[in-house]
Parts: C-alpha cells; structure tokens; sequence
C-alpha cells in the first residue's frame, strides 16, 4: 500500500501528489502551454490563405467593379473600354440553371430510393458509385460531356455546359438527400404506417417534408460548386463575347459565356482591361458562392423535425 | 338481450394468436404463443423485458413487416381472418387496427393535421373539421387544444402529446387500438389521463395494452397475460407466454409460481 511507504511512494510518483497548488514549472504544464500554442499557430497559418485571397479579391476586384459591369459586353483588346461581365453572368445562371433541372429531379428521387426503398446491398454499392463519381475530376468530367454533347452536335453549347454541371452536382445532391432522409426518425415513419399509410404517402407526406432543409441545403451546396466550375466549361460551353441568345436552338449550337471561364480567359490575357475585367468578374463569382453558402446554411438552421 | 347472449358477446374474440412461433432470422424470439383478445376489452400484456410482449403487439397490426429478417409461424387471425394471409394487405390491417407507441410521435405537422393525415390518406370524404373535433374530444383532448389547432404537435406538452397520438389513431375509427407501454414517457398526472382515456375507449374499441407498471395493468385491464423469457441452451433469450386470465385473477390468485413472483415484485 502506497500510504504504508511514503518514501517508496514519492519515488515511483514523477508528480508531487501532496500538493494542490497549480505549478506552472511542472513538465506537464509547460508541455500543455506549448501544445495549445501550436495548433492556434497551425490554425491560424490554415486560415492565412482563405483571408489573402478574400482580401486580394476584394481590393483588386472592388477597384474595376461598377455599376455597368453588369450589363455590358466583355472588352475587345487593345482598347481603353472596361467592358462588363454581363454576358458571362446570364451565360453562367444559364448553365447552373440547365444543370439544377437536371440534376435536382434526378438526384432527390436517387437519395429516396437509396434511403428508402433499397436493398441494402444494392445501397451499399449505389452509395459507393455515388462516391466515386463525386470524386471524379471535374476536367473528366467535361470531356465525358464533350464526347456525349459537343462531338454529337459539332458545338460548344449551353446544353453541353449545363450537363456536365449536372453530372458534377448529382453525386452532392444524391448523398445530401440520402442521408438528410436516413437522419429522420423511425418514430414518425412508424407512426404514418400505424395509421395505415401506404410506403409512398409516408414519404411524400411526412418524411420529405421533414427533410426538406437539409435537402435544399445540399442543392444549394451544389449550386455553390457547380458556378465556380471552370474545367468542365472549357470545352463543352467554350467562350463567347457577345449577349447570349436564348432560343432553344442557339442554346445548342452556340458557345456561350460563362464567368468562370471569362476569367480563366482574361486572366491570363496581355491586355490590361481584360485583365481588370477579371478580377472584378472573379469578385463576384466569389460573392455568389459565398451568398448560396450563406443560403444553404440559413436552410440548415431552419430545422423542421 | 339475455344474458347468455351477453356472456357470449363478451367473450367474442376478435385476435386470436394459435401456435405462434416469432423469429428474427434464426432466432426464435417467442415461442408457443396461443392468445385470445377480447371484443371491446382491455388486455394488458406484462412481463420482464426482452420476453417479447411488444414483439406479440406488433405482429397484430403487422408493423413487425418493416423489420426485414422477421418470420412467423403459425395463425394470428382478425376475427376469422388470417391477418398473414398473403391476399392481405397490411396498409388495410393497419388502418382496422391502430397503434399508440412508446414515446409520443406527432408528426412534424399541426395538432389539426396530425389528425386530419391518417383520414385523407385514407380518402375519407367526410367532414374534416368534425372528424379532428370528434377525434380530439374522444382522447379527451379537445379543450386544451381547441384554440391551437394550427400550433406544432410538437408544441403541446409530452401527455398531450400521446393523447394526440391516441385522437389520431382513433381518428381512422379502427376496431382495435394497440398501445405499446403509452405511458412510459409520461408524468403520473398525464399517466392518469391516459389510463382514464383508456377505460373510455374500451366502449367503443378493444384495446391492448403493453405495460412494465403492473399497478397500470391491475387498474386499466380485464385481462392480462403474463410473459417471461428463459435463457435457451444456445444463450438466447426467448420469450413465452405463461398465463393469460381475467385480470383479477392473475394479480390475486395467479395459476403459476413465476406469476404470483412477478407481481409482488421479486423478479423483473
């Protein structure tokens, strides 16, 4: 017994048991003050560049951004125009818009099927796939589309560009919906069936609607990846100066601008009024990803189970 | 009416449970079971945990089908109806015969809703406003929520909340009402409550009651039936029934030993 042999106890103790004061020169505490520095200088060397380049966008992007950017054609070179990024703004929603309507109506009725009517095998499998494809890079994606698409119809399009969109938000909002749904409780599941529900109308009628949230959240998080996407453009929408033209064909034979591609153009561009024009197009790009994001986590919070 | 006529009304059985053998894959998780409920009654089913009482209570509106790897054998038949006929459609089982579960369950709806779902999905064509009332007023419900009818179901207290559980479940006007361990989740006045409910509604519908509180099953019950579970060879716990009586009997002058232990309370 230790309280036997004080001696034998002080000895096999590296820290003084005896005392309750605090004592900052014990190896223990030093080593705690230590670890803590560490990772809030690790912490705040991974925020680092988050705030370089909201702040480098902001000053650099604010500076060329006016009221007229919004409504004008990109610049032509070697002239003293600022030009807008009107075109690219419209081409842009265009696109995330073709990519939504196909994507939301295949993805949500997917997670449903995953989460409530599947085998579990066949999820298994199906939630690996989804995986898999969410991981694909999107620049494979846009040649996938531009065999399917561009090759077929011999032209950079909207349509090409709004499906490669598409395949690159499925896998967000298959998953999101999955497992918004599978968060739901088995109690009102049971309590539907207990009052002689049928499978169909206990989902449509009481497990969707409880999931809408975080349903409209996943979208939205797609909509956030998909409008920042520039590889999958490049070669399914292309580039075009001029305002798009929004009649189904030319939807289809036409390139069309996009603001992601606009500033990988004009970014790399010798020209300085495109290359302003850039950086403010970047600004916003940015600020409308930021603003789905703030969406998406506003639709979080609005739980409803 | 004379009275063997009433005595034969009484005891009209309206679930009868012959030679059931409930398994969960290969394990036999209640075994032997040959149960009758009666018509307009209370029966209470008691017993340890794990001696499968609510495993029985879900067989009888086939709420156990969600559970993939569920299989049972022999008869559970709804009068004379087999309910695991494979001509049944276990959505009509569940609308004739109701369920009250554990915790309270509303939906993510309003009180009025939570009433007015099980009636539309059921393509009910008559009077919704009189229905939710008729159905409130019949869970004993009806005053304390009847300006709130568009509030959360959530909203309402815990023991309001398993009375608007009970008002929708008797909104579908089924035969029986199953209720597993209702008062579980609910303080004693709430518990009250219920119980009271419970000997209203028995005019109108039978009723089965799963409960741990034997006090709850001496007060609200006409029959009671006892289970226990025994250890098998294999180390798997499984479930049987023991007795099954007038619940007077059972708590006062019970056939089996392990009964009589039970409810005074030396095991369990």
């Amino acid at each position: 017994m230790l309280s036997d042999n004080p001696d034998s106890a002080q000895s096999l103790w590296g820290i003084n048991n005896d005392s309750l004061e605090y004592n900052p020169n014990s190896n223990r505490t030093r080593f705690g003050i230590f670890m803590t520095g560490l990772v809030s200088l690790f912490t705040a060397i991974a925020i680092i560049p988050l705030f370089v380049v909201l702040s480098y966008l902001i000053i650099n992007g604010i500076e060329h951004i006016s009221f007229n950017s919004f409504f004008e054609l990109p610049p032509q070179a070697l002239t003293q125009d600022p030009g807008g990024f009107g075109n690219a703004l419209i081409g842009t929603l265009i696109m995330v818009g073709i990519g939504l309507a196909l994507s939301v109506p295949i993805g949500i009725m997917a997670g449903i099927y995953l989460s409530e009517f599947s085998h579990p095998n066949i999820a298994y499998w199906l939630r690996f796939a989804t995986n898999v494809l969410s991981g694909v890079p999107s620049i494979i994606v846009g040649t996938f589309a531009y065999g399917v698409l561009v090759v077929t119809f011999k032209s950079y399009s909207a349509w090409a560009g709004g499906f490669a969109l598409a395949i690159l938000m499925l896998p967000i909002i298959v998953r999101t919906t999955d497992e918004a749904l599978q968060l739901i409780s088995q109690d009102i599941r049971q309590a539907s069936v207990g009052v002689g529900a049928n499978d169909y109308q206990t989902v449509l009628q009481i497990v969707i609607p409880s999931a809408v949230p975080a349903i409209v959240t996943g979208v939205t998080l797609a909509v956030a990846r998909a409008a920042g996407e520039t590889a999958p453009l490049i070669y399914t929408a292309g580039f075009n100066q001029f305002w798009p033209d929004l009649k189904l064909q030319a939807l289809s034979s036409q390139p069309i601008a996009s603001l992601s591609v606009l500033i990988y153009q004009f970014g790399i561009s010798p020209y300085e009024n495109q290359q302003q024009l850039a950086w403010a197009a970047s600004f916003i790009l940015m600020i409308l990803v930021m603003l789905s994001n703030i969406v998406a986590r506003i639709a979080t919070t609005k739980r409803n189970f | 009416m004379n009275p063997l006529q009433e005595t034969f009304q009484q005891t009209e059985s309206i679930l009868r449970t012959e030679n059931a053998n409930i398994y969960y894959g290969q394990f036999l998780a209640l075994k032997g079971i040959n149960l009758d409920v009666q018509k307009n009654k209370v029966t209470a089913f008691i017993g340890p945990s794990g001696c499968g009482k609510s495993t029985l209570l879900r067989c009888y509106n086939r709420l156990n089908d969600l559970i993939p790897s569920f299989r049972l054998e022999g008869k559970i038949s709804y009068y004379d109806r087999d309910l695991y006929a494979p001509n049944i459609d276990p959505v009509q089982v569940r609308r004739k015969i109701g369920m009250v579960f554990q915790k309270p369950n509303p939906f993510p709806k309003s009180i009025y809703d939570n009433i007015a779902y099980g009636a539309r999905i059921n393509g009910y064509k008559g009077d919704m406003d009189e229905l939710v009332e008729k159905s409130l007023k019949g869970a004993a419900l009806w005053d304390e929520v009847k300006d709130k009818l568009k509030q959360d179901g959530r909203a309402i207290s815990g023991g309001q909340q398993q009375r608007l559980c009970i008002a929708r479940a008797i909104a579908v006007q089924p035969d029986i009402v199953l209720m597993d361990e209702p008062c579980s989740a609910l303080d004693p006045i709430s518990t009250i409550k219920v119980e009271e409910l419970i000997h209203e509604l028995k005019e109108q519908y039978t009723i089965v009651i799963v409960t741990h509180n034997m006090q709850q099953a001496s007060r609200v019950a006409d029959t009671t039936a006892f289970f226990n579970v025994k250890v098998t060879d294999q180390g798997n716990r499984q479930g049987f029934l023991v007795e099954c009586d007038r619940t007077e009997v059972i708590f006062q002058n019970p056939r089996e030993e392990s009964t009589q232990q039970y409810i005074s309370g030396r095991f369990g």
